[in-house]
């Protein structure tokens, strides 16, 4: 199967500092889901940043197959501003290349149809400032899907959702891959990574990369959060393990 | 009072001419301006192009000519002084901006220069020329077409510029592009309004219909609407009251702002229209 993302021997920087990431190096087939587990400031946004080519690596290389549909983390919206929900969805038509003309009907009916997946076609007409965090991430969402590419970056999409959105958009991943699509998801839950066909753990520089059973052990969890890791359960066999992250809040 | 009075006089027909066509396309243009938060930039380049003004005045050339290389000159002024990370770029741009107007003041109080300050600072609508009809319907037509054809780009790059960027949109480009119809607008309408006070007719409409508006087109047409409305104003209150005429438009302009900001705030605009300006993820 040929890969749809590749990351080799990557390095990245902002401006002329620190590498904010490095020795980031792997390749993901088609069709399959990668979460991308890591602290933050661990590199997960770096990473995605690399690949959507707004950041240009200091050394190495990435390859991803076309243009990957990406969803920020929300905080970076603006809340003030007069656009609907389906304005916002219809957006994801921008990709087309052909900005300076008006939306075609054809982009109406993908905005809507996007909407209808993620659960929001009822609320097509509310402004957008005015929907919970949860709504305003599928919206986004429902953006990312109105591109239809084959390959697409979520940054951290279930941070602060409520559970029926967290529901919601997690069965739109499965939907997602079996359209045979490429996913990348970075997130804080480690114990959803096991869903994913591979997991990626990032704490500035690489730590694993593999299968969930392979990746998810109690080292490399340790290796990547430090002491926000708490593992619930490990069977001692030095394979995978589960655990949750505490945020420590650093005054 | 005879409201027609005004339009048999082909000076107060020109003026009232030059303030719509000014004020559709300003106040359309302004409410992004205000948008992407480049109200205090454009007050600076507005300033900022006074010596360029005096110039063209000095030498006897079009005061269009010197509208434009005063804001190019003022544009490169505010961003070399900017540069200086120990001064920050608002201090480093106010002394900028201090130092043209007060260098433009200089060229323009020596003993030979023609005492048309007062014009150059405060404007006179009620001396324009057909020169500047021209430049004024011309800025209309082509910076409206631009605004229409940006129109989607802007949106997409005012929720979200990362967003934006991810769907193929340069938001960098958008906003020169912006700057760029901004500094057209200005070196125009610098022309009837003056420099001090032409930065009214871009900014004043979007604060008088922000939150009042459920779509940003509707914003754009709404505030060019509130700008040829408040200054056709603006001109007759100077007819009847026999006060400066860029100084009662500035003045209505900014009563209609003032009126807009104290209505009542649609509700749909008041959800998330406080600060702050950018969602949180709930904690």
């Amino acid at each position: 199967m040929t890969a749809a993302v590749t990351a080799s021997t990557l390095v990245v920087a902002y401006g002329g500092g620190a590498p904010a990431l490095e020795g980031v190096d792997f390749s993901l087939p088609a069709g399959s889901s990668l979460c991308v587990l890591g602290p933050n400031g661990g590199g997960k946004t770096t990473l995605f940043r690399a690949l959507t080519g707004e950041l240009t690596p200091l050394r190495g290389s990435v390859h991803v197959d076309e243009r990957p549909a990406y969803l920020a983390q929300t905080e970076r919206t603006r809340l003030d501003f007069p656009v609907s929900a389906l304005d916002v969805a219809l957006m994801g038509s921008l990709a087309n290349g052909r900005w300076w003309l008006p939306a075609r009907r054809s982009d109406r009916a993908a905005a809507r149809g996007a909407l209808a997946r993620v659960g929001l076609d009822d609320r097509a007409d509310v402004r957008f400032g005015e929907l919970s965090g949860g709504q305003r991430q599928r919206v986004l969402l429902a953006r990312a899907l109105v591109q239809d590419a084959s390959v697409l970056l979520l940054d951290e999409p279930l941070a602060g959702v409520d559970p029926a959105s967290g529901e919601r958009i997690e069965a739109l991943f499965r939907e997602l891959r079996d359209e045979g699509r490429t996913l990348l998801v970075s997130t804080h839950d480690v114990d959803s990574a096991r869903a994913f066909d591979r997991v990626l753990c990032l704490n500035q520089r690489q730590i694993a990369f593999g299968n969930p059973s392979t990746a998810l052990t109690r080292a490399a969890l340790e290796r990547t959060y430090g002491d926000e890791i708490v593992v619930l359960a490990d069977d001692g066999s030095g394979g995978p393990v589960r655990a949750v992250t505490v945020q420590h809040h650093h005054h | 009072m005879d409201l027609l009075e005004p339009l048999q006089s082909g000076i107060e027909r020109r003026a009232l001419l030059e303030v719509a066509l000014l004020g559709g396309f300003c106040g359309a243009l302004g409410y992004w301006i205000a948008t992407f938060r480049l109200s205090y930039p454009a007050e600076s380049l507005a300033h900022g192009l006074l010596p360029g003004l005096v110039l063209a005045a000095l030498a006897g050339l079009p005061l269009l000519l010197g509208g434009v290389v005063g804001v190019a000159a003022a544009a490169l002024v505010i961003a070399l002084a900017g540069r200086d990370p120990r001064v920050g770029s608002d201090t480093a741009t106010a002394v900028a901006v201090t130092g043209l107007l007060g260098f433009g003041g200089l060229l323009a109080l020596s003993p030979d220069a023609p005492a048309r300050l007062e014009e150059l600072l405060f404007g006179n609508p009620l001396g324009v020329s057909d020169g500047d009809l021209i430049a004024a319907a011309v800025l209309a037509l082509l910076g409206c077409a631009a605004l229409v054809g940006l129109h989607r780009a802007l949106g997409a790059v005012a929720l979200d510029a990362d967003g934006a960027r991810a769907l193929g949109i340069r938001p960098t480009a958008v906003r020169i592009a912006l700057l760029g119809l901004l500094a057209a607008a200005l070196a125009v309408a610098v022309q009837g309004l003056g420099s001090l006070l032409v930065l009214a007719i871009l900014v004043a409409p979007a604060v008088a219909v922000r939150g009042h508006v459920s779509s940003p087109g509707r914003a754009m047409v709404a505030a060019g609407a509130t700008a040829v409305v408040a200054g056709i104003a603006g001109i007759y209150a100077s007819h009847l009251l026999g006060t400066a005429a860029g100084a009662s438009v500035a003045l209505t302009l900014c009563v209609a702002a003032a009126i807009g900001a104290g209505l009542p705030v649609r509700q749909a605009a008041r959800n998330g229209g406080s600060p702050p300006l950018r969602s949180r993820a709930s904690q």
